[in-house]
């Protein structure tokens, strides 16, 4: 059996099988995988019995619910208010530089993607990112470097 | 005219208090009428930005009859500018726990859910470790009652309580319309009281110190402290508990950098106030104090004078736009129209009457917008178009 129909089984049978598991469930896939792919969504529908246009139309509700295939690392940069105004777009730029992507991209090797994402919660500490779920503040062009400086050597 | 109102420090939410046990044991052996009069007493108001009466929330689901009911905490903290609850989840658990187990007791639930914003993911399991503690003391004591998270996935909307029930429930976060309110009819169509995470962290103020220390702070119609958030051009930013009621010039004396233009006063969807109604704006529920009184979730930005309040007003209508449920027409294409509007008009593709027209939608917005998102738009917009009308056309 594919791994991913494994993974939802698992999860339906710690979570359940009704409507209200339902994020739990596209949580938890997007957990392993970083992204709901096209199969992953019908087989969802199918343990949960419930049209795959709904899921489909649960999951892309979400903005952290990816469903396009997204890289080891998913780097998200906080772009409200604060933080654009204490040099996020200096912050992006590093990043777009030293992983030669842009927004929206994913590195060839697989290992990051990058995004932008709204308000963080820490406009005291900006400018603020998360890479997966670990939160990076009162960023800067070097700091930024060394962070994914970390994460490279991680592999 | 200038308030004579001092910033007072309070020291309330985050104080250590070792004691939740001893709360929370004599809390439910009160009688869950003599708690909910405690509360309306102290007129603690919701603190996550709505300000609506907590222990008339609380009364209302008690009344309701059911046989399941449930407590939620509303830990989806997604206005820009605020970053409170987290420090409330992480410093002080217990109280939130605690409150929340109290208002199961007072309303007749036996769970509470938390919903925490995806974006705090990494509160998890210092919070679930709090949660396993807690609810070992409730089978102690023979209480019955259980919490558990739930977690959002990034969806700003999901703050709104009928979009959270609806998130909850497995379905895209789009509000409901109301009536029927929570306290009827929330989650899983049952009665539900639903609290932001600072108003539950008050309400173990108050059961623990009585209400009338709660009371004693703040004036009239906007009692009791509150956190806030202070961010932007301030050479501190952090969170202050404050009491209600200070005048934002107090305030801008104490947190400005001395150039401070303008303060959003509750996020994006509240209200800039330029400086020079500064002496003239509270901050508050209601009431006329001197002049205007704002409510706020406690989201302080300040901009000083290197700031351009078109940038500004861009980043907001972006924010909203991408946050609008698309659910209802006059929030989803508002916030477009809104956004392509005042770039035209800074580009000089439409001329400065186009502002007019802008605001005028705005206000159709307010009344037709299906929740406080779309309805809330008009605020910022109007504030900043009207104030710094300059700035937007040239």
């Amino acid at each position: 059996m594919n791994p991913v129909t494994d993974l939802i089984k698992n999860l339906a049978d710690e979570y359940g099988r009704e409507r209200q598991h339902l994020l739990p469930i596209l949580q938890g896939v997007v957990e392993q995988e970083k992204y709901l792919s096209e199969f992953s969504m019908v087989e969802i529908a199918r343990e949960l019995d419930l049209p795959a246009s709904e899921v489909y139309g649960t999951a892309t509700f979400y903005s952290f619910l990816e469903y396009k295939k997204m890289g080891r690392y998913i780097i998200r940069i906080c772009k409200t208010i604060t933080c654009s105004m204490k040099g996020k777009n200096q912050v992006l730029l590093a990043i777009e530089d030293m992983l030669k992507i842009s927004l929206g991209e994913t590195t060839p090797d697989g290992n990051f993607s990058l995004l932008q994402t709204n308000c963080l919660g820490f406009c005291h500490k900006a400018p603020a990112m998360l890479i997966n779920n670990e939160v990076y503040t009162e960023l800067t062009p070097e700091k930024v470097r060394d962070i994914l400086s970390s994460y490279m050597k991680k592999q | 005219m200038t308030t004579n109102y001092l910033l007072k420090r309070v020291d309330f939410i985050f104080k250590n208090e070792n004691d939740w046990e001893v709360i929370l044991s004599k809390s439910i052996n009160r009688a869950p009428q003599e708690l909910i009069n405690e509360l309306i007493s102290s007129e603690l108001k919701g603190r996550g930005g709505a300000g609506f009466p907590t222990g008339l929330k609380w009364k209302l689901s008690a009344e309701a009859v059911n046989a399941i009911k449930y407590v939620i905490c509303n830990a989806d903290e997604g206005e820009p500018g605020t970053f409170k609850d987290r420090e409330i989840l992480s410093r002080v658990p217990f109280k939130v726990l605690t409150a929340m187990a109290v208002c199961g007791h007072v309303i007749g639930a036996k769970e509470g859910y938390i919903y925490l914003r995806g974006e705090y993911h990494f509160l998890r399991p210092e919070l679930n470790k709090a949660i396993v503690e807690f609810e070992y003391y409730c089978k102690e004591i023979k209480f019955d009652f259980s919490i558990k998270i739930f977690m959002g996935s990034g969806a700003y909307i999901c703050g709104e309580e009928t979009a959270l029930f609806e998130s909850m429930e497995g379905k895209r976060g789009e509000p409901r319309n109301k009536p029927p309110f929570p306290s009827t009819s929330g989650y899983m169509g049952k009665p539900t009281v639903i609290n932001n995470v600072e108003t539950l962290a008050h309400t173990f103020t108050i059961f623990k110190y009585g209400a009338k220390r709660f009371y004693d702070l703040g004036v009239q119609y906007s009692r009791g402290s509150k956190l806030f958030s202070v961010s932007g051009d301030t050479p501190k930013p952090g969170i202050y508990e404050l009491e209600l009621g200070m005048s934002l010039e107090d305030f801008v004396e104490e947190f400005g950098d001395g150039d401070t233009k303008a303060v959003q006063v509750g996020g994006a969807s509240g209200f800039l106030v330029p400086r020079k109604r500064f002496h003239e704006t509270a901050i508050g529920f209601q009431g006329k104090l001197t002049g205007i009184s704002l409510p706020t979730g406690g989201s302080m930005m300040l901009f000083n004078s290197s700031r351009s309040m078109f940038n500004v007003l861009d980043n907001y209508l972006e924010f909203f736009r991408e946050e609008s449920c698309g659910q209802c027409t006059p929030c989803r294409v508002g916030c477009q129209q809104l956004l392509k509007g005042i770039k035209a008009v800074k580009r000089g593709e439409k001329n400065a009457q186009y502002l007019d027209k802008l605001l005028r939608l705005t206000e159709t917005m307010q009344y037709t917008a299906k929740c406080g998102l779309g309805q809330s738009v008009a605020n910022s917009f109007s504030s900043i178009v009207e104030n710094f009308r300059e700035e937007m056309i040239y």
